[in-house]
């Protein structure tokens, strides 16, 4: 059942994406590609990875979809048609999977049990992790505790995105003209009276997904996305000025940098504690708690980075006008 | 087995949007069709979530029942405007 | 005795949400017009999810799933209809459809 299910979902994967890529509209393109992301959220699902699906539905079916909208606001709406023809890149693209299959023939079966990579670490990690870190969730322990430096790099790598993206938009920035004839989507009493119950509720929701990473699905990063996500139906709905003046471009600056020092830090502090660098046992009496602390400490630092960025990215994305 | 019954009609009317939103002669049909088949998604969830004794699936459902509902009206003021955030006005405060 | 009578009418609820999600996607398919595709689309989203979700939640019983359950049903009953009313609202004054009035701009 659960591999027909497998079948069926990547089938309609393989055919919204040659539908995306026919398309010539580029809005019908963003909203086929909403949808391909949602099939790889439902597609992970089934094959067990919750937290990884979690993460495919808050950014790649809600935010990125945004992001690209963003962008496609500054260009045009409609793809050019391509003047070349399509034989040496069909070519390029057929030899390079070729050459990646031919290269997958020697690796083991999907999902052996006798395979390397099941025999080293992955078994310590599932016989160990509750004794020696204490949470249910698997996953976030190995993402926060057993691999935390890889998990630093990860948000350091967030917020250069966030600089470099910064960096490039600052140079095409215009003033803002007045934007007549808006419809303006606040004085629809229904679209107002939902966002009006919804924020608090996708807030809150954001909250318990940052806390309750230890016990199930969630952690920073979902949590990061889904705060944004509910700031940004806000400056939607009814008005971008409360936000601009909350948020202050200086104001995201100093939190994005304050996620990443948080995480830094907390490995500064185990280190002068006595231990190595990001080991979490000696920050407490009871190696257990050390662990619950410095986790905590971390996903914390993860997700102000992530909201920070976020928020930053699309404050400046909404300062630009395409040139008329 | 009837769980299962539910889960090939979700498939079968997920398949039937799909359709929908790669035929649909305007734009409109493709957002609509791309809300839809977010609703069918929640509901696939929650009921595969059962068919294999893991409701931890739920989370994932409450989820993009949420995150759905800002991209469909992200879409929108797109199309609509060109921008996606207003200014708000002094007078309505 | 109780359990099997919740059991069946929790079957009978599923059965009725799939028909009606069947029902949902033929509409899709073979309605002439965008506007009364909206109209398929809003069967889909409040009763054939009420369904379907009071289903669900009768066989797992008062605990958290139950209550996740119901929050998924009342979110989906708030942002769907608002989603549909403000689709139909954007095309109708773009004009989509309208008789006399066609706009380019949906093509």
């Amino acid at each position: 059942m659960e591999q027909a299910i497998d079948i069926i979902l990547l089938g309609f994967l393989v055919v919204v994406a040659i539908a995306v890529v026919k398309q010539r509209d580029l809005f019908a393109s963003v909203i086929l590609f909403g949808i391909y992301s949602l099939l790889s959220a439902a597609i992970f699902v089934s094959l067990d990875a919750v937290d990884v699906a979690f993460t495919e539905a808050a950014v790649g079916a809600g935010i990125s979809s945004i992001l690209i909208l963003s962008t496609l606001a500054l260009t045009s709406r409609n793809e050019k048609p391509s003047s070349h023809s399509v034989f040496l890149p069909l070519m390029v693209v057929l030899v390079t999977g070729a050459t990646l299959v031919f290269g997958t023939l020697d690796m083991p079966a999907f999902a052996d049990p006798e395979a390397p990579v099941h025999k080293h670490v992955a078994p310590r990690y599932i016989q160990d992790s509750y004794q020696e870190v204490g949470m249910p969730n698997i996953v976030t322990s190995v993402l926060a505790s057993y691999r935390g430096y890889d998990t630093m790099g990860e948000v350091v790598v967030i917020f250069t995105a966030g600089v470099a993206v910064l960096l490039l938009l600052s140079s095409v920035r215009h003033k803002e003209d007045e934007l007549s004839n808006l419809t303006d989507l606040k004085h629809h009493p229904i679209l107002l009276n939902v966002a009006q119950i919804l924020i608090p509720i996708i807030l809150l929701f954001a909250l318990y997904v940052q806390f309750h990473g230890d016990y199930g699905p969630g952690g920073g990063f979902q949590a990061g996305v889904i705060f944004a996500a509910g700031f940004i139906l806000y400056a939607m709905i009814i008005g971008i000025d409360e936000i601009r003046k909350t948020f202050t471009p200086k104001y995201l600056h100093w939190l994005s940098v304050t996620g990443v020092v948080l995480y830094i830090g907390v490995g500064i502090v185990t280190l002068l504690l006595g231990g190595e660098f990001l080991n979490y046992n000696v920050l407490a009496e009871e190696k257990l708690t050390g662990q619950h602390w410095g986790i905590f400490l971390v996903e914390l630092g993860v997700g102000i980075t992530v909201t920070a960025t976020m928020l930053s990215l699309f404050l400046s994305f909404s300062e630009v006008r395409r040139t008329p | 087995m009837i769980l299962a019954i539910t889960a090939i009609a979700l498939l079968v009317a997920m398949a039937m949007t799909l359709l929908r939103a790669i035929l649909g002669p305007s734009i409109f049909d493709r957002i609509l069709a791309a809300n839809a088949f977010g609703t069918k998604i929640v509901l696939f969830l929650g009921v595969y979530g059962f068919l294999t004794e893991r409701p931890d699936f739920l989370d994932i459902a409450l989820l993009y029942a949420l995150i759905n509902f800002i991209t469909t009206l992200a879409i929108l003021r797109f199309f609509e405007s060109g921008v996606l955030f207003v200014k708000s006005d002094e007078e309505s405060n | 005795m109780w359990e099997l009578f919740i059991l069946y009418s929790s079957y009978t609820l599923l059965l009725l949400g799939s028909f009606l999600s069947l029902t949902f996607g033929l509409g899709l398919l073979r309605f002439p017009d965008f506007y009364s595709r909206t109209h398929a689309a809003g069967v889909a989203d409040t009763l054939c999810a009420a369904l379907i979700i009071f289903g669900l939640s009768l066989q797992s019983g008062f605990n958290l799933v139950t209550i996740k359950l119901f929050l998924i049903l009342i979110f989906l009953w708030f942002t769907s209809p608002t989603s549909s009313f403000t689709l139909a609202s954007t095309a109708y004054r773009s004009g989509y459809g309208i008789k006399n009035n066609s706009s380019k701009r949906a093509e």
